[in-house]
């Protein structure tokens, strides 16, 4: 007689429907673990707004703020850096920041609620960089005598214009992020809220 | 063996297979006779293994997982790094015996690796142990990755943010598995904690388990040598391999010679120059991690650069998808690759010895381009110039020689493998 011919199926199927059992509880244990990596209720609570005061700003400075752990980077651009945008559109991945994050008000020409103060989140889009300031024009900057001003991320070289748009042909893949903020005064912006959350 | 040390040895064996494991894996393990050089770095890895192991432990006992900062304003895990290289006696010798070993763990694995493809030892029938090596050598990335975050200087922090958003390219889940894996929106202490958890427990049972099935697997088949052909084919009348010698005493042995060697270099490096000229610590990571102000030029330990070159060699976007994504893709795929090679490897026979010109022209210039595309690695990307440019080229020389191996290794003209090893 084969061991075939010998099985009780009413065993078999028993065995069946507790290794399930047993196998839905042991995933259902995973649950907790897999919860207890994403960010704690501190983390998440951690991203108050900042304010940050302009008014010390020179033309063409720029000063980084922390939000949410992350630089927020704001230049106080002159009429010269803002001129230099506009004829860059064809050698940039997205002039237009259709692919980008922004928020509506500064989906435009400079990115920007008024266009001498450029407020964006100083992290690459890439893989997390920040990038760093290439201010100077030309050759002295040493990235090429057609160099406007812009930022170069160090770790893989993306190149973003004075608007924070990425260059075409570079890894990162959109323009810097725009974080929501609004003016509360002339000189005063409140990052990481613009009032309509 | 006086009376009563073997009547508790017999004690111990009708319990506990001792000797029957002593002579199946030692004494009566048959390697190959014609071992040479590049066989020491099996045995030294597992030996630098320890090294990390025990060091490891002794340095869990000073170091603390902590971001926050102390009284004077420095993140408290990074001014334990600085206490235990000055303040505890010792301290200083067993860091560096970790931060040198991390170095010299990679080496020493690299040679090894370089011998299975020299010789062919991922050949049939060792491709299980291949596997499991490359499963080693996953590990020991991961292991190498998370460790590097744990003294939190700037490359520390830099370095983990680029390698953790590397997962955020991956469409539709990335983002959320970026956070899974930080357990935070950016690097932070919860980043630090997990790493550290990780890095001392997870990983390191994961390798030691991977090592062993590596050893069984590798036990089992019996060892490839530098001919290419299987010893077992020609056993004497006892069932031994004619060509095959004890693995002890005879490579015990010959491994402590190796080791000696090995010692000599490692504490070389220990003493005098520990930092390995900024390649082996980096000198930006002597700085506490800032998250606002990335240094202007980061850079990956030395062991990473090639994959790192293959990230950054992909600059364009294609069907449909991120650039970005296609860069993770080509640096994973450059170390998965080595999966394949069991069965992209058409050649008639195993050994380099025996392999005609085409392999051999092959394997040199995928050395040559490894170390170029490692040269690069550490290099600032200069804009779509000419190391940028070599980076691609050498890109696409490295697939090529994994991609195109099934056909040149099956054209080549290989000389006739000897029926044994010759000395």
């Amino acid at each position: 007689m084969s061991v075939e011919e010998k099985m009780d199926s009413g065993r078999r199927q028993l065995l069946l429907a507790t290794s399930v059992a047993g196998g839905a509880a042991a995933a259902a244990t995973a649950v907790p673990f897999v919860a207890s990596l994403t960010p704690s209720e501190r983390a998440k609570a951690a991203g108050a707004p900042v304010e940050a005061d302009v008014s010390k700003l020179a033309p063409g400075e720029m000063m980084t703020v922390e939000w949410q752990g992350k630089p927020v980077w704001i230049l106080r651009r002159t009429e010269e850096m803002l001129a230099t945008l506009k004829p860059l559109d064809d050698q940039l991945a997205d002039p237009a920041s259709e692919k980008s994050i922004q928020p509506e008000y500064a989906k435009n020409e400079a990115r920007s609620i008024k266009p001498e103060f450029l407020v964006t989140i100083g992290i690459c889009t890439h893989l997390g960089c920040s990038p760093s300031q290439k201010f100077k024009i030309g050759a002295e900057s040493g990235l090429g005598d057609a160099w406007p001003g812009g930022f170069l991320c160090p770790c893989h070289g993306s190149t973003f214009d004075l608007a924070a748009r990425v260059y075409a042909g570079k890894p990162a893949p959109t323009n810097l992020e725009i974080p929501p903020h609004k003016y509360l005064a002339d000189t005063k912006i409140l990052i990481g809220d613009d009032g309509t959350a | 063996m006086t009376t009563k040390s073997q009547a508790l040895l017999n004690w111990v064996d009708e319990r506990f297979p001792l000797t029957s494991t002593w002579k199946a894996h030692l004494s009566e393990y048959y390697a190959p006779k014609n071992f040479n050089f590049w066989y020491f770095f099996g045995s030294l890895a597992l030996m630098v293994l320890v090294i990390q192991i025990v060091t490891g432990i002794f340095l869990v006992m000073h170091y603390k997982p902590d971001a926050s900062l102390n009284a004077s304003g420095v993140p408290v895990a990074f001014a334990a790094v600085e206490y235990i290289m000055r303040d505890v006696p010792g301290g200083w010798l067993i860091r560096y015996m970790h931060s040198t070993g991390a170095s010299a763990f990679f080496v020493v694995v690299y040679m090894h690796m370089f011998r299975g493809m020299l010789y062919g030892s991922y050949r049939k029938p060792r491709e299980l142990i291949w596997l499991f090596g490359v499963g080693i050598f996953l590990a020991l990335m991961a292991e190498a990755f998370m460790g590097y975050l744990l003294p939190w200087g700037q490359m520390s922090f830099w370095g983990a943010q680029v390698i953790v958003n590397l997962f955020s390219a991956i469409p539709l889940i990335g983002p959320d598995l970026a956070l899974v894996i930080r357990g935070d929106f950016v690097v932070s202490d919860a980043t630090l904690n997990r790493f550290f958890s990780f890095h001392v427990i997870a990983v390191p049972l994961v390798l030691i388990g991977l090592v062993l099935a590596h050893i069984v697997a590798l036990h089992e088949v019996g060892s490839n040598n530098p001919d290419g052909v299987e010893i077992k084919k020609k056993k004497d009348a006892n069932g031994i391999p004619l060509d095959g010698i004890p693995f002890h005493p005879y490579y015990t042995v010959k491994d402590i010679v190796g080791v000696v060697g090995f010692l000599f270099v490692f504490s070389a490096v220990l003493f005098f120059a520990p930092e390995g000229g900024g390649y082996f610590l980096e000198y930006n990571n002597f700085l506490p991690a800032d998250p606002l102000v990335t240094p202007p030029h980061i850079a990956p330990v030395w062991y990473f650069t090639p994959f790192y070159s293959l990230l950054r060699a992909v600059t364009y976007p294609l069907f449909g998808l991120d650039a970005k994504f296609w860069g993770v893709i080509a640096m994973g795929a450059g170390v998965v690759i080595f999966a394949f090679l069991p069965w992209l490897d058409r050649s008639p026979v195993k050994s380099i010895r025996y392999k005609g010109p085409i392999f051999k022209t092959a394997l040199v210039l995928f050395v040559i381009v490894f170390f170029i595309l490692g040269y690069l690695g550490v290099q600032p990307p200069d804009n779509g110039g000419i190391k940028d440019r070599t980076t691609q080229i050498c890109s696409v020389l490295y697939f090529a020689f994994f991609l195109l191996m099934p056909f040149y290794s099956k054209m080549d003209k290989c000389k006739a493998e000897p029926e044994r090893v010759t000395s």
